[in-house]
């Protein structure tokens, strides 16, 4: 009763202070991450959209035109093919590599004889630069001497000269480097499915199994619909990286032949530091961005919505 | 039964088949680095060449001076994961184990960044790193690297498992924050340091856009600079090229070979939250 406040206030004073300290430390601990976004990531968002609505070369004063970058997008042929050779590659290597990862995280998720060697194997590519990838792709698909051309030579007794030309070809160069990534990246993607996999509770399966279910009902009524978050995932990811995509294109065909394999990231490389159009780039950069952003925005939606969490 | 072993039979063949798909690119390449241009193209393929010729890689080393780009690209590689294991493991020490107003608001608004895509940005952000007048040296990709959201998130789901009962245990002893973030808490999150270090390693270690748009002096150039440029110079000494591209992924075989267990960790967890 008598205690009073005389005992509890330097308590008190102490604890607050301690707490004023844990507090101050919290945000000294976060401020180089905050600093660093800052610079090199706010900034830059807010500049980008800014440039977009000059005609910024590198080096004279922002003069803005208005819109007149964007509205010069729908008029550049340079930029609507990129745009659609971009959504050719994207629908062909995300559904590609999605197929190709899921049948093999299947495959590998039965006990397989040495299936620890295969998911090593399978993973190695994604390890390896795109530089290094597209290096080599250009060494074996070379279309007169390369064994793959070789080896096709050899089986269907076709003169090489009516053989595909593959990264040479502008008919067949896209689905060249389409192929080349799927080979590389699907080890990536497989991993996540393995992930997802494991995840699925086993009792899932027994029950299946005292019902009778054969593997495709099986697979069909389990595994499929309790993988669906990570193959959501998984796709999202994949359309992302899509629209990315720059380094194998930028070491085997240069975008080309002619303009063949031209993508977003290649048009904004090309007009912003070959060309130094900084404004006009920046608005390719920022459509881009858009792109990217429905998808992630989808992305959250879906995974409050329709995707089964548990 | 026998249904079930012949299934597991045709998967076991078919997965060597993919398996070889996998391998034969860089068995080829491994071949072709020891092989001159005639043996190279010779069908059907001598996949153990006749004769072991260290010519190529003696032209890779020597006359190109390939070990300098190869020290560039392991300086950064070095240099930006160092950083980011320690910027992001601060960060996420704060925001997992301090209390401070507006912690998580703070959090969720930094993981938001991670979907601001490089390429979208990567022109104002050269304009911001040429203003400060880091272009052309190895500061700007160091500084524009060594922060990163993804780091700091997987850091923080790495020590939100270890018990706040240990962080409380040492502040009773009186250590200071410092102290049990150097003394408690990064001893028990081994293996999210470790993943963090493969994965950002083997990703500076391949990156080639972020190179080619900050270095331009040769003695400043990475690996995979060089491996780009080498390829268009001498786009007919295929044999050159294939050494060159082995030297340039043998770092990468080292870390998989004695991290694959993170690397392979760090990918299902992307995969969990992207």
């Amino acid at each position: 009763m008598t205690a009073g406040p005389g005992r509890y206030l330097p308590r008190r004073a102490a604890a607050s202070r301690l707490r004023r300290r844990e507090a101050l430390s919290g945000y000294l601990y976060i401020l180089p991450n905050f600093i660093g976004f800052l610079i090199f990531t706010g900034i830059p968002v807010v500049a980008g959209l800014v440039i977009s609505f000059t005609s910024f070369n590198g080096v004279n004063t922002l003069k803005f035109i208005g819109i007149d970058n964007y509205l010069k997008l729908f008029k550049d042929t340079n930029f609507k093919t990129a745009l659609v050779n971009n959504l050719w590659y994207a629908f062909s290597v995300v559904p590609l590599t999605l197929a190709v990862s899921l049948l093999l995280a299947l495959a590998l998720n039965r006990r397989l004889l040495l299936g620890g060697f295969f998911k090593t194997v399978f993973f190695f590519p994604t390890l390896t630069s795109m530089v290094a990838v597209g290096c080599v792709a250009l060494l074996l698909f070379e279309p007169n001497k390369g064994p793959i051309n070789q080896l096709l030579k050899a089986i269907t007794g076709l003169p090489v000269e009516s053989l595909p030309k593959w990264f040479f070809s502008s008919k067949t160069a896209l689905g060249t480097v389409v192929a080349t990534v799927v080979w590389k990246q699907a080890g990536y993607y497989m991993v996540m499915f393995m992930g997802g996999l494991k995840n699925i509770p086993p009792h899932l399966y027994e029950a299946a199994r005292v019902d009778g279910a054969g593997p495709m009902r099986t697979f069909f009524s389990i595994t499929w619909p309790m993988l669906s978050p990570t193959t959501f995932m998984v796709t999202i990811l994949l359309f992302i990286s899509s629209f990315q995509t720059f380094d194998i294109i930028n070491v085997t065909t240069e975008g080309g032949p002619g303009r063949a394999t031209s993508v977003l990231v290649f048009r904004i490389y090309r007009e912003a530091f070959r060309d130094w159009k900084m404004g006009y780039a920046s608005a390719i950069a920022y459509f881009l961005f858009m792109i990217i952003l429905i998808v992630t925005l989808i992305q959250w939606h879906g995974q409050r919505n329709w995707v089964s969490d548990d | 039964m026998v249904k079930r072993n012949v299934f597991l039979s045709v998967l076991f063949i078919a997965m060597l088949f993919v398996a070889f798909l996998m391998l034969v690119p860089f068995v080829w390449m491994l071949s072709a680095s020891f092989k001159n241009n005639m043996e190279i193209f010779e069908s059907p393929i001598n996949w153990i060449p006749a004769v072991f010729r260290p010519d190529n890689y003696r032209k890779v080393w020597i006359e190109i001076n390939f070990i300098s780009f190869f020290l560039n690209s392991l300086k950064l590689a070095i240099s930006i994961t160092a950083a980011q294991l320690i910027t992001c493991s601060l960060a996420a020490y704060s925001f997992s184990k301090l209390r401070f107003p507006g912690r998580d608001k703070i959090f969720v608004a930094y993981l938001a960044t991670m979907m601001i895509p490089w390429h979208a940005i990567m022109i104002p952000q050269f304009i911001v790193v040429k203003t400060l007048g880091l272009y052309n040296s190895h500061w700007s990709l160091i500084l524009i690297q060594a922060f990163s959201a993804f780091g700091v998130f997987m850091l923080r789901q790495n020590m939100l498992s270890i018990p706040d009962s240990l962080h409380e245990a040492a502040r009773i002893d009186g250590c200071g924050s410092l102290r049990i973030y150097t003394s408690v808490i990064l001893p028990l999150c081994k293996t999210g340091l470790a993943t963090l270090t493969v994965l950002t390693f083997n990703g500076i270690w391949n990156d080639y856009m972020g190179p080619m748009l900050y270095l331009d002096s040769d003695n400043l150039k990475t690996a995979q600079l060089a491996l780009a440029s080498f390829k268009r110079q001498y786009s007919a000494d295929y044999g050159a090229i294939m050494a060159g591209t082995i030297c340039s992924i043998i770092p990468i075989v080292l870390v998989y070979v004695f991290a694959q267990r993170y690397i392979v960790e760090g990918v299902a967890f992307a995969g969990v939250k992207g």
